[in-house]
């Protein structure tokens, strides 16, 4: 039977688009109109996802399914999305007659996120990959006829097209060895090399997009690069949300491997690679969106720790740690791209004495790097103690040091943001004028609340995140 | 659940919070000031069942609450109190009000931020030592670096910026593999509630790595050489307020760490590692007292004192003797009484001459006579003069260390008379050396000066005439501690086990 009240927040998300599409075909005077309404239905959508957390279903010949994790992954996505809605309607380097088809794209890639939270066949997932990717193609250049946005997009564009093409190779495969695309059946298959090389070949390669979307060390290097080319919102949606479509994935497919699998050993090495590299790279950053890059790289690597636990616990906190890393990004992102009022990028020096000039911007930008340096009480501190003690005893206790260790290798340059919004001394010449407008802080301080409440009471979401990691494993 | 209708710990890690919120809208300097002054007095009122219920014939945990957190992981708010935390939450109550005294006219920019900082930092201090759940522990002990680095970054003098990260980027550093330690308790353990853990067994190979992880965090805390560096250029960046807090507090949260979770959880590792423990313990005091002797800044003087009185500290947890560990806890409270009151007169003496430098404050003995008064009570009180508070607490590390070994104790002894050779001559040169820049229009303490040092004063002499209360308030648990930590250690053999390989087994 086919119960659509199952997949209301697709659907949802879809008339969304179906709207803006309407409207960017209309006349000019339509178009400033979608900043008044879109914020709204964005908030619906989050509260919609909310209200679908408890279905489940099973879709168009078991490729499609509603189950915990990808209601969890909607959520997510959902939240993500209206915040960088938000975001982006006080974009200042966007042409007023591209603000609808800037949206449209926008909505289309976070409902491929959400497709993709869904899909556990390899084609579907490789689908949904594609329509999430494909309008993030088309946002990134979006920056006033800058150069070095355009020059992201190609980069973003030429790394991508290679991945995917690397990660359909890979598909064929598998299909070839293990003679199936449905997740619940390769399950069952065996992915030691010994007994099935060719699907193991084939599966590192299908990860391998995966690693790209997730900017996992040696997939990473578009990441500071597109980041710091585009313009802040766009790099604000860039550095978050396509994460959580990477990563629900890198979870449903890890569900089948084993601590003892080579595979595995792949991950965990990647892992530390990448926090290690990415940490060592950021100390050097002077701009603070490349540094926001290398720290999503670090952090991808930190979501490894969870993936190669392999068990209920691991998977569970590798979506809660996804989760409170989109909202703590998220939150220093909005002080980025509320204190860069007319687009330019910032240097660590525009944000001396930032809490002088906005003190709540200040404020929630301390809250957002202490939390991704992992600082109780934010969600940063749950997320790693959940995915640390989830990993220990599984083998891979040496990448459990090397995450600590690279933890207190990130202090240093979290810190200097927050050192330079407080300690330093205000700069003279061209300064920044943040926003301090009740829609700045309110919002801000919103982000700043959500990633707060997830550290102090982690355990409604976490509950859930664990019974994602369950339902996969039966 | 709880023992009793009031949940006095929570009581008073909440109400500082709650005040610290209420700050916001205050606007005037004045008020804020006054209002905290208010606040820590209430705070000290709140805890009175803490000084009434508190029962002296047990080593258990009193005023135990605990409510489950995240039942998923056994995560728990789980808070108690013991004759060894007892102590360092009386001397946190006692501190805010002084620090806030101590403020009074030498903070005049962003008052509000100052005041919302050291409640904060109260909290999370309590909260630390009352902590009976591993990560509600680390919570607490993560969460006062913030205020700590801020009051630091700030408030500090010139060198504010370069103090403040080096004191963050140590001690967070340091206590990242902490993390790492308590995870692994939780694993081979099974839950993080310390009372549990306590009377479960660990591998000996166990035991080693997570007292290295352990012991590696506590002692950049407190901080032993050659780990002290960050402390010198905090203490002199500090404003005293922050001085004074971390003398008095934070350094002790290392010692404290030593006694809570080293001793009872890693029993055989800390015998295997206790002679090195030992050895560094000497080397801070002996390297402490002779780098002390060389300063010209008093201010410094003082923080290598620290690092050498700290170095008694550990001295008497690692010699595993009764009066070694009586030692230790005394030393903790004493050395935060006087070392906290040294900061607050450095703190105003160079609110009137404007320098920290000795040369700049010679001769005060004339014209500062109730201000010399003070200094010398405190002075002497640092070395442990016969008399004051640090004697006692001094000589109990000593008979414990000749106790333990004849020649520990043997090189203890110019450590302890090191102390005295830099205070001695700071004191000489302070009180009758030839004032060069010394005004006799400098007041003399004002009431609000005298209000801050008199309690400490007060409890310097009261400490080192009848030091029976507080024998009595530590010794059932300092026994219960040792008892428990003789029982298994007494006839594990100490395995000769390699120390690599991190596949824990749990015994």
């Amino acid at each position: 039977m086919f119960r659509v009240h199952a997949l209301i927040p697709e659907l949802f998300q879809f008339t969304v688009i179906l709207v803006l599409f309407i409207q960017s075909l209309g006349s000019r005077e339509w178009k400033p109109l979608v900043e008044k309404w879109l914020p709204v239905a964005a908030g619906l959508g989050v509260a919609v996802a909310l209200a679908s957390m408890g279905v489940r279903g099973e879709f168009f010949y078991a490729a499609y399914k509603v189950d915990a994790l990808s209601q969890f992954f909607k959520l997510a996505v959902a939240g993500g999305f209206l915040i960088t809605v938000l975001n982006a309607t006080r974009q200042p380097t966007l042409e007023d007659d591209k603000r609808t088809d800037y949206f449209l794209f926008l909505a289309l890639s976070a409902w491929g996120l959400m497709l993709l939270a869904s899909s556990v066949e390899l084609i579907t997932i490789y689908l949904a990959l594609e329509v999430s990717s494909y309008s993030l193609y088309a946002l990134i250049p979006l920056r006033a006829k800058d150069r070095q946005a355009a020059e992201a997009g190609v980069k973003y564009i030429l790394f991508g097209a290679a991945a995917t093409a690397l990660a359909l190779y890979g598909l064929s495969y598998v299909l070839a060895a293990h003679q199936t695309t449905y997740l619940a059946e390769l399950m069952h298959k065996s992915w030691a090399f010994a007994d099935a090389p060719m699907a193991v070949v084939g599966l590192s390669l299908f990860l391998l997009g995966f690693f790209f979307k997730l900017a996992l060390f040696p997939f990473h290097f578009w990441a500071p690069d597109v980041y710091q080319g585009t313009s802040n919102e766009t790099a604000a949606y860039a550095a978050t949300l396509p994460k959580l479509g990477a990563a629900v994935v890198l979870i449903r497919l890890c569900a089948f491997l084993k601590p003892e699998l080579e595979i595995t050993m792949i991950l965990a090495v990647l892992g530390a690679a990448s926090m290690t590299f990415a940490n060592l790279a950021a100390l050097a950053q002077k701009d603070v969106k490349r540094i926001l890059g290398y720290s999503s790289v670090s952090h991808a690597g930190y979501i490894m720790v969870g993936l190669v636990a392999c068990n209920a616990k691991g998977l569970g906190a590798a979506a809660f740690y996804s989760m409170a890393y989109v909202f703590m990004n998220l939150a220093c992102f909005w002080v980025v791209c509320r204190t860069s009022t007319d687009g330019r990028n910032l240097t660590l020096d525009d944000l001396n004495g930032l809490h002088r000039r906005a003190p709540a911007l200040a404020f929630v930008l301390a809250v957002g790097a202490f939390a991704l340096v992992g600082l109780p009480p934010m969600a940063g501190f749950m997320g790693k103690l959940f995915l640390l003690t989830a990993a220990w005893n599984q083998g891979y206790n040496w990448l459990i040091i090397v995450a600590a260790v690279n933890t207190a290798i990130s202090i240093y340059y979290y810190l200097s943001l927050v050192r330079h919004a407080y300690t330093a001394e205000e700069v003279v010449e061209n300064p920044v004028v943040p926003d301090t407008s009740h829609f700045s802080w309110f919002w801000g301080c919103a982000i700043a609340a959500v990633v707060l409440l997830m550290g102090v009471v982690p355990s409604t979401l976490f509950r859930a995140g664990i019974a994602a990691g369950e339902s996969l494993l039966k | 659940m709880l023992e009793s209708g009031y949940p006095v710990v929570t009581a008073t890690i909440v109400f500082p919070l709650i005040c610290a919120a209420i700050l916001f809208g205050l606007r005037h300097p004045g008020a804020v000031r006054l209002f905290t002054l208010a606040a820590s007095v209430v705070e000290i009122l709140i805890a009175v069942p803490l000084f009434t219920k508190f029962s002296m014939d047990t080593g258990d945990f009193q005023f135990v609450e605990k409510v489950s957190w995240v039942p998923e992981w056994g995560l728990s708010y789980h808070l108690g109190v013991d004759g060894i935390s007892y102590l360092m939450i009386l001397l946190t109550l006692l501190i805010l009000p002084i620090s806030v005294l101590c403020s009074w006219t030498y903070i005049e920019k962003r008052v509000k931020e100052f005041h919302f900082c050291l409640l904060f930092m109260t909290s999370a201090c309590i909260g630390v030592f009352a902590a009976l759940d591993l990560v509600l522990f680390y919570v607490f002990w993560e969460a006062m670096l913030v205020p700590m680095y801020l009051l630091i970054a700030v408030w500090g003098g010139d060198e504010r910026r370069y103090a403040s990260l080096k004191f963050f980027l140590y001690t967070l550093a340091g206590s990242t593999l902490l993390l790492v330690a308590i995870i692994a308790f939780k694993v081979s353990g099974g839950t993080f509630s310390i009372p549990e853990l306590m009377t479960k067994t660990f591998s000996f190979r166990f035991q080693c790595w997570t007292f290295l992880a352990m012991a590696l965090a506590f002692a950049i805390k407190v901080p032993m050489f050659p780990f002290h560096t960050w402390l010198p250029a905090a203490h002199v960046q500090a404003p005293t307020a922050g001085s004074v807090v971390l003398a008095s507090i934070l350094l002790k949260m290392g010692t404290y760490g030593f006694l809570r979770f080293c001793l009872p959880l890693a029993p055989e590792a800390s015998v295997y590692f206790g002679p090195a423990m030992i050895a560094i313990s000497l080397a801070s005091i002996l390297y402490g007292g002779a780098v002390a002797l060389g300063q010209t800044d008093i201010k410094k003087i003082i923080a290598y004192s620290s690092v050498g009185h700290m170095g008694f500290v550990t001295l008497g947890i690692f010699l595993f003797n009764v009066k070694g560990v009586q030692g230790a806890l005394f030393q903790m409270l004493n050395h935060g009484i006087t070392t906290g009151a040294l900061f607050m007169m450095v703190g105003a003496i160079y609110e009137r001459s404007h320098s920290r430098q000795m040369s700049a404050n010679m001769g005060l003995g004339k014209m500062l006579p109730a201000y010399m008064g003070f200094w010398g009570l405190f002075a002497f009180s640092s070395f442990g003069f016969p008399g004051t508070n640090s004697f006692v607490g001094e000589l109990l590390v000593l008979v414990g260390s000749f106790q333990f070994n004849l020649w520990v104790g043997a090189i203890t002894i110019p450590g302890a008379l090191l102390g005295a050779a830099y205070m001695l001559r700071l004191t000489q040169k302070m009180a009758w050396g030839r004032p060069r820049s010394t005004k006799p229009s400098w007041h003399d303490l004002t009431t609000r000066e005298w209000a801050g040092l008199l309690p400490l004063a007060i409890l310097v002499i009261y400490i080192g005439l009848a030091p029976g209360l507080v024998f009595k308030l530590i010794d059932p648990s300092v026994d219960k501690l040792l008892k428990d930590f003789k029982a298994r250690t007494v006839n594990s053999a100490l395995a000769e086990a390699p120390l690599f390989g991190l596949d824990f087994v749990k015994k």
